[in-house]
């Protein structure tokens, strides 16, 4: 599904390089978590993936199903099925929600040459996949974000991501600015998309989302790059010991 | 302090070509409003408000020459509205494509018949509050109106008018140079909604003076064509009694010169003011925004909100005051003036103003000027919004809260969809 080689990436405005040649494979129907300092990289993967400006790849390749990602425009990836739900989901007043989940479902039907939803249709579907993420009407209505407590930003990018049902999902810290409620609510908005043809990976500080949504593969990155590869007890490992030991042992 | 004589000069070429319409109350205003003119003279860019628009192309004696634009992608504004229609053509009244002007709860008559008898209720309305609007700041071009507005309607609402009144502003010759002055009296608990689209001419001068009485209830929305050689100096004079509403709504795509200018003086106690503009501008346009509103009763409420889209060198000007008497207690008046600059070419010149003299109000106004927000920009990209689609969208986002002013929903909704097929046409 995703693989990306030796990745290197410098931070335009400060010339500075943030990825060091990351390597990693995603198959579908698993789920990958990263996990790593401050600092390690970890967000701007994200970005980088995403299409986001500011960032210039210097070396190496991130293909989704064999596409150049690096290649697209952000557009043209989330036509191509990649899926960054943000860990500050951007506040944009003016635009309705509601307005946003239909123009972005059609952009992305209309990209990959399907028909697009009726207005009648849309409205089913985005109501049905709301009641389980525990998203009024209300929240529907609201400009994107604007009023929205921590949690509610992060269920309504789950929401997105069920709309827009993507292959590959990327989250980006979900969990951060979560309470343990809102925490369940989410990963069980993430768990109810796993599926065969889908491929998750799950960007996080802490172990205790990994509790809810439980990862096939655990890497650990740190000083731009990943420096450990393991299985879901790794992230065990960190949450007991922090990540001294392992950069220790990497290095 | 005399008269430059530059601006004398100026006005007497401009006047030159023009003729005096004489003969009943009209004639009397008429006359009253040129001794007015004579004491001004015409505008100069060294005036203080009009050192951010030039007024020479609005003040030459002839029309600066503007190509006649008819559009084929979109039908004519408010075309879906059911209204009462009153078309002028490059400024005179065209009464094959009008039509009968009867409607029900309104009155509504030509300045050019009802103008020639002795006695008429707009006597109290024509160039009186125009005069009002003089002071504390000139308003020349509006005198330069009522002196030599040959044409223009009287409307009168006693009762709550069914369907709206539209004024359509049909442009043809190259060379047109259109005065038109309207008076319009909503009179107490009546309620009217008047409509106006087009260019008009090559060049525009109109007034409207709009009393509304205890009660009233004044709805103004305008579209003022997408020609892109015209020029306008529009003024809408208004006065407002106890318990009254006025909401006006102008959108402005297009047009090489605008200047419109908004007088409002809130009378009555709990009258409620509500001015909005949206201005899209591509290239040569410049466009101008001056609002004077003077809070005069107590409880009364003002709300000024004017965006302008500028890209490739447009400019935009707003100016706009909120006076409070002495005794005005409890006013309420907002002000916003925003700019979205889509390229480094663009200007934005910004006057808030305020003056207080009563000690019980809750004022506040507030001017910025910015970019596209490119974080936002991202966000709706990375769901797969394509790029033009995701800035139109933020565009018009940041023009909502102007048409959120228009309280008719179908008007509001044909009004979003102009800006919306602008920006598909402008790229954005």
């Amino acid at each position: 599904m995703l693989e990306i080689k030796n990745l290197h990436v410098r931070l335009e405005a400060e010339d500075k390089p943030i990825l060091r040649g990351v390597d990693l494979r995603v198959a579908a129907g698993t789920v990958h978590a990263i996990m790593g300092p401050n600092g390690s990289g970890k967000s701007t993967l994200s970005y980088v993936l995403a299409g986001r400006d500011g960032y210039a790849v210097t070396e190496g390749t991130a293909m989704l199903d064999g596409a150049d990602l690096l290649a697209m425009e952000p557009e043209e990836r989330a036509a191509a099925g990649l899926f960054l739900a943000f860990q500050y989901p951007v506040e944009i007043p003016g635009v309705g929600n509601m307005t946003f989940l239909r123009t972005a479902v059609n952009a992305q039907r209309k990209a990959r040459g399907e028909a697009e939803l009726s207005a009648g249709d849309f409205l089913k579907l985005v109501r049905e996949k709301a009641r389980t993420l525990k998203i009024d009407a209300d929240m529907l209505k609201r400009p994107v974000n604007v009023g929205f407590s921590g949690g509610e930003k992060k269920r309504n990018e789950i929401l997105q991501m069920a709309m827009l049902e993507p292959k590959m999902c990327i989250l980006d810290e979900t969990d951060s600015g979560l309470d343990v409620d809102a925490m369940k609510l989410v990963s069980e908005g993430v768990n109810a998309l796993r599926d065969a043809g889908r491929a998750f990976l799950v960007i996080t500080h802490y172990q205790r989302l990994l509790d809810h949504i439980r990862p096939d593969v655990v890497h650990i990155m740190a000083d731009g790059r990943i420096v450990k590869t393991g299985g879901p007890d790794l992230a065990l490992q960190v949450e007991k010991n922090g990540y001294a030991d392992i950069l220790a042992e990497a290095v | 302090m005399p008269v430059p004589k530059a601006k004398l000069d100026a006005l007497a070429a401009r006047i030159a070509g023009l003729d005096l319409v004489r003969g009943g109350w009209a004639g009397t205003a008429r006359a009253e409003a040129l001794a007015r003119l004579g004491a001004m003279g015409l505008p100069a860019r060294r005036d203080e408000y009009w050192r951010y628009t030039d007024p020479a192309d609005l003040i030459a004696p002839q029309a600066p020459r503007a190509a006649t634009f008819a559009a084929t992608d979109e039908p004519p504004v408010f075309d879906g509205i059911d209204r009462l229609r009153i078309v002028f053509v490059d400024g005179v009244f065209d009464p094959a494509l009008s039509d009968d002007l009867t409607l029900a709860g309104v009155e509504i008559e030509l300045l050019s018949k009802a103008g020639q008898i002795d006695i008429h209720w707009a006597r109290e309305v024509y160039g009186v509050l125009e005069a009002r609007g003089q002071a504390p700041v000139q308003r020349p071009l509006a005198a330069l109106n009522t002196a030599f507005a040959a044409q223009g309607v009287l409307i009168r609402a006693t009762g709550r008018a069914v369907r709206p009144v539209a004024l359509i502003y049909l442009h043809r010759s190259e060379t047109s140079d259109a005065i038109l002055h309207h008076c319009i009296k909503v009179e107490a608990g009546a309620e009217l909604t008047v409509l106006e689209s087009g260019p008009a001419a090559a060049r525009f001068n109109k007034v409207m003076e709009v009393d509304v009485a205890a009660g009233g209830r004044f709805h103004h929305i305008r579209a003022q064509g997408r020609d892109h050689g015209r020029r306008a100096a529009t003024h809408l004079f208004a006065r407002l009694g106890a318990d009254s509403l006025l909401k006006s709504f102008t959108l402005t795509a297009n047009g090489v010169l605008t200047r419109n200018e908004v007088v409002i003086e809130l009378l009555g106690d709990d009258a409620v003011a509500h001015i909005a503009g949206a201005a899209v501008g591509d290239g040569a346009f410049h466009h101008d925004d001056t609002v004077f509103i003077t809070h005069a009763g107590l409880r009364c409420e003002s709300r000024q909100v004017f965006k302008k889209v500028l890209m490739n060198g447009a400019v935009g000007v707003f100016q706009g005051k909120i006076l409070v008497k002495p005794g005005a207690q409890k006013t309420d008046g907002y002000q916003i003036s925003q700019s979205l600059l889509l390229d480094g070419d663009s200007q934005f010149l910004a006057k808030p103003e305020l003056e207080i003299y009563a000690d019980d109000v809750k004022c506040s106004h507030g001017s910025t000027s910015g970019a596209i927000d490119e974080v936002a920009l991202f966000y709706l990209r990375s769901r797969g919004v394509p790029e033009a689609a995701a800035k139109s969208l933020l565009v018009l986002a940041f023009l909502a809260e102007t048409i959120a002013e228009i309280e008719d929903g179908t008007i509001a909704e044909d009004i979003r969809l102009r800006l919306q097929n602008w920006l598909e046409r402008h790229g954005r």
